[in-house]
């Protein structure tokens, strides 16, 4: 088992036959997940790669293939309107890739994405992976391995060196999601938390923030209340300086709020294990799968 | 991207917002030529990219055009919060009744743009929120639907019990609210909006934050950038692709990704080290952008060492190993170099650095210790 994604998720890819889209489109087919169909509009009727049939709409590709997961790689400029044309075709699971989307643009696609019922991932993420059964996005499925740990972070690049870190050490993972590095994003470290704690098949998570905002220490107070699995915990930016922006929009230290010391004193607060270096992790999880 | 209170001004003027007249001197001499010009007492206005200018000696009252010219002349050029003041806003002194706050903010927890006013303004916002919350009303904004009439209104009586004041700042806010759309804000301040003895409602100071990831589609306030007040690494670095901040420490960081950079970082302090920069080259990186960053990087006569740790994914290791090669034929860097690579076309990448007398590593945490090392003078 694994969280929002499984062998049931039939997905449509949005620009498929972009740069990013098409590379990814292979790296995700490659790695057994199910791409049902692609979407870029003007070139309805071809297919991509002579395996998956391009639609000019996302309603066109769910009614003719029963789509029910879409992924987008649109440019920032189009990524909104990617998103409420899948929200509006019926689309249950939308992850959206692209970073750079302004955030006036997702203060009117979170409300709509939530009326419509359906689950965003991201803007400015890498995805999701859950090992042995297929992947949505750019992680690269070459580090992951199936196993009893659930991964959450903001970040890309360091979830993979956590993942990577975890696999090395003979300790594989259900399902990995980076949620995004944005200050407005559709799936929250709680999200995630909650469908790690129901999943039977994950017996440990693993959360990894950063410096801005408040979420990961709204995170921490509901893993005291509402978890009973183990969680452990890494925060990115402990050296940031204040006011600075740290490539992510969402990373930035204003006030009182967000920095590296007060999320890892709330984690502690609240049960939540505290890695001082990624490699720590690894121990973390170690002595919490035993127990 | 920040802009000047200048700048922040004339936004608020185009959607109808009474700001009182002023202009832009850069020169003690220009400062004199405005004061003269609207007569009477002025103040004369540091425009940096700082809050706190007022206690910094940047605002000053001056009497006539001669004492604008001498306040002009000693505020130009003054630093304040490291930042060199380059122009003075010259602009009547107001005759004050009361002092309010407005201000809009794009707020994470609500996933919403949430207006909020006091009526105690003038001062640091902050230190309300701390010692009076009560006093500051807040109101979240569906921006479906954009400010209704209705509750700007509430916001506005929530300020003044006066109709005749309600009723301008009822209009105000929602002039704000439509400035604050049009320019792609994630903040817009005013602060204070004054009511005169003649029952005006004014704005007298304006900040402004944008949403640079806004700006693609605004070129009239990607044209509001002020250059020159910006650090000419970080502006090297941001025309090239790459997202650098400066640091005090010796250690030159270059990693791909924002969240490993950091943790990156945090890992050079942890074995004993400290980071000379913030250094994220980014996703699919080219061998150029990798010499920029090489570039930026040796700018800065602080470090002693230059590290890399990059996770392949969509960046190619063996790209970056190219631009390594490359960067340090092109220039003369140095300095030692610690590399880590791992990911994507990891091996390629190993074998063009061997041919090129480079070692990789394969594991972050050595080579952090390895550069950390390195700056610290010790080969090992």
């Amino acid at each position: 088992m694994s969280i929002f994604i499984d062998e049931n998720t039939r997905l449509v890819v949005q620009g498929i036959t972009g740069r990013d889209g098409s590379f990814h489109a292979r790296q995700m087919i490659e790695y057994g997940t199910r791409v049902v169909a692609g979407v870029t509009p003007g070139k309805g009727g071809q297919s991509f790669d002579d395996s998956v049939p391009v639609f000019n709409t996302v309603a066109e590709a769910v009614e003719q293939t029963g789509a029910n997961a879409s992924v987008i790689y649109v440019p920032a400029a189009f990524a909104s309107s990617a998103i409420f044309e899948s929200a509006d075709a019926g689309i249950d699971l939308i992850v959206c890739i692209t970073e750079g989307v302004p955030v006036a643009d997702m203060m009117t696609a979170l409300p709509y994405v939530r009326e419509k019922g359906a689950r965003l991932i991201g803007p400015n993420c890498p995805g999701l992976i859950a090992p042995g059964i297929g992947k949505i996005g750019i992680l690269p499925g070459q580090i992951v391995a199936p196993g009893p740990v659930g991964i959450v972070s903001r970040s890309g690049t360091l979830t993979y060196e956590v993942i990577f870190q975890l696999t090395r050490h003979g300790i594989g993972q259900s399902t990995c999601v980076g949620i995004g590095g944005d200050p407005l994003i559709g799936t929250d470290f709680v999200d995630c938390l909650e469908a790690f704690e129901a999943d039977p098949n994950t017996g440990a998570v693993a959360m990894i923030g950063e410096i801005g905002g408040t979420d990961e220490q709204v995170a921490a107070a509901f893993v005291r209340d509402h978890m009973t699995k183990p969680v452990v915990g890494f925060i990115a930016g402990q050296t940031a300086p204040p006011g600075r922006r740290m490539g992510h929009a969402g990373a930035i230290i204003s006030g009182s709020e967000g920095t590296a010391a007060e999320k890892m004193a709330a984690f502690r607060e609240c049960g939540i294990a505290v890695a001082e270096r990624p490699a720590d992790l690894v121990g973390l999880i170690e002595t919490r799968l035993q127990d | 991207m920040n802009i000047h209170e200048y700048q922040a001004k004339e936004i608020l003027r185009a959607h109808g917002v009474p700001v009182p007249p002023g202009e832009v001197a850069t020169t003690p001499d220009e400062a004199g030529r405005i004061a003269d010009s609207i007569g009477g007492m002025v103040v004369v206005k540091a425009q940096v990219h700082a809050g706190g200018r007022g206690k910094a000696g940047g605002v000053k009252l001056a009497d006539d055009a001669a004492d604008a010219r001498a306040k002009a002349e000693a505020i130009l050029g003054m630093e304040i919060k490291g930042l060199t003041v380059e122009k003075v806003l010259i602009t009547p002194a107001e005759e004050i009744d009361t002092e309010a706050y407005l201000g809009i903010v794009m707020d994470r927890g609500s996933q919403s743009d949430v207006i909020m006013v006091s009526s105690e303004g003038g001062i640091d916002i902050e230190e309300v929120a701390a010692s009076n919350p009560e006093a500051i009303h807040k109101l979240p904004v569906d921006a479906r639907y954009g400010l209704l009439p209705h509750q700007a209104s509430a916001l506005a009586y929530a300020l003044y019990d006066d109709p005749k004041l309600a009723r301008q700042a009822a209009r105000i806010i929602s002039q704000l609210y439509a400035a604050y759309r049009a320019a792609g804000c994630t903040l817009a301040e005013i602060n204070p909006l004054i009511s005169t003895p003649a029952g005006e409602v004014k704005a007298i100071d304006a900040k402004m934050n944008i949403d640079d990831n806004a700006l693609f589609r605004l070129p009239d306030v990607e044209a509001m950038r002020d250059e020159s007040a910006e650090d000419p690494s970080e502006l090297k670095a941001r025309e090239a692709g790459l997202s650098y901040i400066q640091l005090d420490g010796d250690v030159g960081c270059c990693v791909n990704g924002a969240g490993l950079a950091m943790a990156t970082m945090d890992l050079v302090k942890h074995y004993g080290g400290e980071p000379a920069n913030f250094l994220d080259i980014g996703g699919s990186s080219n061998p150029d952008k990798v010499v920029t960053a090489f570039e930026i990087i040796t700018s800065d006569p602080n470090v002693k060492s230059i590290l890399f740790n990059i996770f392949g994914g969509i960046t190619r290791c063996d790209d970056v190993a190219n631009g390594i090669v490359e960067a340090t034929r092109r220039i003369d860097v140095g300095l030692p170099i610690a590399i880590r690579l791992t990911g994507t076309n990891e091996e390629l990448a190993v074998e063009i650095l061997k041919d090129n007398g480079f070692e990789a590593m394969t594991d972050m945490d050595e080579v952090v210790k390895r550069a950390v090392a390195l700056a610290a003078g010790s080969s090992s």
